[in-house]
């Protein structure tokens, strides 16, 4: 009778730390499928090379910290630029060459790319995962009187959710966003009135290269620092970015939160369907909304 | 009428050269080389004609391997039962995946059919009957039809060879069936085979049935080769593979496909020792392919290859569409 009861409704402290597990992978997944849904917008392609992107922040941080001494606060602003200048000289040199392609061809070459950098990774540092301390600000944790809540985690899911609307702001309120705005609508059109278009695709790759790497960074210390996290984590992105659509930035976000709190309520109740219940909602958006819950039909 | 001549000697010649390579080469690097190919001309078969990329056969080739090798090993079918039981259940699959996938295009048909292809991957993990890490191993390759052990390695090349080749034909039948015709046509202008009246949403199913089918025929006849399934037959690595020999190979070109999968397989086996450089070439050659090399080999060479060349195979006259899009002009 006992086992029964603990079967139907789990201890409130593993519901909630599961619910938090299911919020900070929502912020990742947030992150990455906003990086995702700007880059489509612009240059048209999916970028198979994301989850490497993200895998490359985390790596920048562990040596930022283990060669140099550079601390998590200084890795959080210095990773996102370094990655985001590779993002940059990769549309330089590789996307901009088959722009004028199918756009499948922007998958493959990305694909391509991805398998470079986790390939070299792998070479460098295997499998295993290499840990990354919280910083010292952030250890520990605080009694909230129902649950103990560790304070690094309760750091990512606020840097999360502000990264979320800062990167909103820009896009919806600013000058730099509108000309995005008008350019992902009609690029032709928007270079005529003197814009730098291509210069614009260049930073918009290289923003959604530097959100991946944040996002990767946030990540460093709750998982390891390994080669594979990438590819881990890129394949549930694209789910999300299916369930979602990449219309519009709420939606990435949204359904971003939205599916990892699916995910780690999944754990509690159905622990072994944890990691297929992302697919399987896929599916039945599919069926009811093919565009996708915020996508626009087409 | 030529063409057709020049086809039935290359298809002569490739089939004596076939018939004699297990005494030249290693039979249990051509068996491995002859799934993939086919499951690279299965795959070839939605890319090329029907312009559909899909990131997730794995799904196909490891599920219908893992279905193979649980009933041989299990049940004690017999190989020929075996590997129809993974078939139908490839094709089972194919059906739902396809017709969900086919909801969208493009870019979100790779990554929606990539979604599917993870979940089973995890289905595999999760579930009691695929042994987890260790995936099913020992599987017995028995006696095909009660009667012909395929224990003795030239006999299983032999039998690998048929399956091949049954795979194969049924593609290059479909291929110039009228079904391939309007699949091409769908390739080529899908809002105008609409307009025509074809059904093109049961097209592409169909399509994507036949080619998971054939898939999951190469992974069941290559999880009876190495007589076990694992894991990393259904992994999205193995989806990859896939795209590259075909790209390699040149897509839409029915032997492309098959010289891609020789290449691909030949590399890994050379470097296997050499540990993730594998992935690393992989990658390298995916994006010198897209950059620099995209008709693939047979793609460059194939219009050399025919007696008498017909104005459209010239060389230097193909449409512009060859190098913009993914398919070859029909």
């Amino acid at each position: 009778m006992f086992s029964f009861l603990h079967v139907a409704m789990p201890p409130l402290p593993l519901f909630l730390a599961q619910l938090l597990v299911g919020l900070i992978n929502g912020g990742f997944y947030a992150i990455l499928s906003l990086g995702l849904a700007i880059i489509f917008g612009l240059l048209n392609i999916i970028n198979f090379a994301h989850g490497a992107l993200y895998m490359l922040g985390a790596f920048c941080a562990w040596f930022l910290l283990s060669w140099l001494g550079i601390s998590y606060w200084a890795a959080l602003l210095i990773a996102p630029v370094a990655v985001g200048l590779v993002g940059m000289a990769i549309e330089r040199l590789f996307l901009r060459r088959i722009a004028r392609l199918d756009h499948l061809y922007g998958l493959l070459l990305t694909f391509g790319l991805a398998l470079v950098i986790d390939g070299v990774f792998r070479q460098l540092y295997g499998s295993s995962g290499m840990p990354y301390s919280i910083p010292a600000e952030l250890q520990g944790a605080t009694d909230l009187g129902f649950m103990f809540l560790p304070n690094y985690r309760a750091w990512v899911i606020v840097a999360s959710f502000a990264v979320c609307a800062v990167t909103w702001f820009v896009i919806e309120r600013t000058r730099i966003g509108a000309l995005l705005r008008a350019a992902t609508e009609n690029p032709e059109l928007v270079r005529a009135f003197g814009i730098n278009v291509p210069r614009l695709v260049t930073l918009t790759y290289g923003a959604g290269a530097a959100l991946a790497a944040f996002a990767g960074v946030l990540a460093a210390p709750i998982y390891q620092v390994s080669p594979l996290m990438g590819v881990n984590i890129i394949t549930v992105v694209f789910a999300v970015v299916v369930i979602g659509g990449m219309g519009s930035i709420l939606g990435a976000v949204i359904s971003g939160f939205a599916l990892g709190v699916i995910e780690g309520m999944t754990k509690v109740f159905w622990p072994e369907a944890s990691t297929t219940v992302i697919f399987v909602i896929m599916a039945l958006v599919l069926l009811v909304k093919p565009a996708g819950l915020f996508g626009r039909a087409g | 009428m030529l063409r057709d001549r020049a086809a039935l000697c290359w298809t002569a010649g490739l089939i004596a050269l076939a018939l004699i390579a297990p005494f030249v080469l290693y039979p249990v690097f051509l068996m491995q080389a002859l799934c993939w190919a086919l499951f690279a001309c299965a795959f070839d078969l939605l890319l090329g004609y029907v312009g559909l990329l899909s990131f997730g056969h794995a799904a196909f080739f490891g599920g219908a391997a893992y279905i193979t090798a649980y009933t041989v090993k299990a049940w004690g079918l017999p190989p020929e039962l075996g590997i129809l039981a993974g078939v139908a259940v490839a094709a089972a699959m194919g059906a739902v995946f396809g017709w969900l996938a086919i909801r969208r295009q493009g870019i979100y048909f790779a990554m929606i059919t990539l979604a599917f292809a993870q979940m089973v991957y995890f289905f595999a993990v999760e579930a009691p009957f695929t042994g987890g890490e260790d995936g099913i191993q020992a599987v017995p390759r028995g006696h095909l039809l009660g009667l012909i052990s395929l224990n003795h390695p030239l006999t299983m090349y032999y039998f690998v060879l048929a399956m091949f080749l049954i795979g194969f034909g049924i593609i290059a039948r479909a291929i110039d069936s009228p079904f391939g015709q309007v699949l091409k046509a769908i390739r080529e202008n899908e809002p105008r085979a609409i307009s025509l009246g074809y059904r093109v949403d049961q097209y592409k199913i169909l399509a994507f049935v036949l080619s998971a089918a054939l898939a999951g025929l190469a992974g069941s006849t290559k999880a009876l080769v190495f007589q076990f399934a694992a894991l990393s037959d259904v992994d999205w690595p193995t989806s990859g593979d896939v795209v590259l020999m075909t790209l390699i190979g040149g897509v839409g070109t029915s032997l492309g496909p098959v010289l891609g999968a020789f290449i691909i397989m030949a590399m890994e086996n050379y470097l296997a020792q050499t540990g993730s450089w594998v992935t690393i070439i992989e990658g390298i050659i995916f994006v010198l392919c897209v950059l620099t090399f995209r008709r693939g080999i047979v793609g460059v060479i194939g219009p050399y290859l025919t007696f008498r060349r017909s104005p459209a195979e010239t060389p230097g006259t193909t449409p512009t569409n060859a190098e913009t899009s993914l398919a070859p002009p029909a």
